[in-house]
């Protein structure tokens, strides 16, 4: 299955692209293609308790199963604390 | 309140935010209160000298999260209209970033749906802030969140 891959803010400059499409196999979930980009980018770690993941612009958690072609976006900590 | 009327603007902008537009939008013969909010860039932050902050979002999914809370609000409060707006790219010191305006019969659901309202922008709307300070620059996530140690990883490798 392709699965396109979109990065936001700290984790776009980080990975210095904005998206890429990646080929996983079926029964893939969000934890198998997140656990594939750990493995490339070991820093990442530091961000697993708070990145959170959106499937076709909906939130979701580790568990939900890919399909093909779906766009999963990575969505590190979304701003705050500048107001309170 | 006409029920052809829509109760609900949600907007992601480049340009300056017009308070107006927000109050002329809300405004209805049937209400008889609006709060407002507006989040503007401060020019200190965590010991930091700000020079500007700077915004992006995820295009699509930003609306839809906006939208999904302008529904909650409305339907856990008796209000009649709610406008959210939010800025995008640089925004410099003491503009705008976000506005919240929500009109309702009587004060009091004005203004816990506003602050319901930017409470909840800022834990689910994917919109991300970079501080640009004096010195450096920072993404700005969770204040108690580890985008910290990401962002420490980050400065540790420049250095």
């Amino acid at each position: 299955m392709h699965i396109k891959l979109r990065y936001f803010a700290s984790l776009r400059e980080r990975l210095k692209r904005s998206e890429e499409t990646v080929e996983v196999p079926e029964g893939a979930t969000v934890a198998t293609v997140w656990n594939q980009l750990k493995d490339k980018h070991p820093e990442l770690a530091v961000i697993e308790r708070s990145v959170a993941f959106a499937v076709a612009q909906e939130y979701v958690d580790k568990t939900h199963l890919l399909q093909d072609n779906d766009e999963l976006a990575f969505i590190p900590p979304v701003s705050g604390g500048l107001y309170v | 309140m006409s029920d052809t009327q829509p109760r609900i603007l949600c907007k992601i902008t480049d340009q300056s935010i017009n308070m107006q537009e927000l109050a002329d939008f809300v405004a209805d013969p049937a209400a008889g209160a609006m709060a407002t909010f507006v989040g503007m860039t401060r020019n200190t932050n965590d010991g930091r000298q700000v020079v500007r902050l700077e915004y992006e979002c995820y295009p699509g999914m930003a609306e839809k999260e906006m939208s999904k809370i302008a529904h909650e609000a409305l339907s856990r409060w008796p209000i009649t209209k709610v406008a959210m707006v939010h800025r995008l790219g640089r925004v410099d010191i003491g503009e705008a970033s976000v506005a919240i305006a929500v009109s309702s019969g009587h004060r009091h659901a004005a203004f816990e749906a506003c602050h319901y309202a930017i409470n909840q922008l800022k834990e689910t709307v994917p919109i991300w802030k970079k501080e640009l300070y004096e010195g450096g620059e920072l993404w700005i996530g969770s204040q108690t969140g580890a985008t910290g140690s990401f962002q420490r990883v980050q400065e540790e490798d420049r250095a």
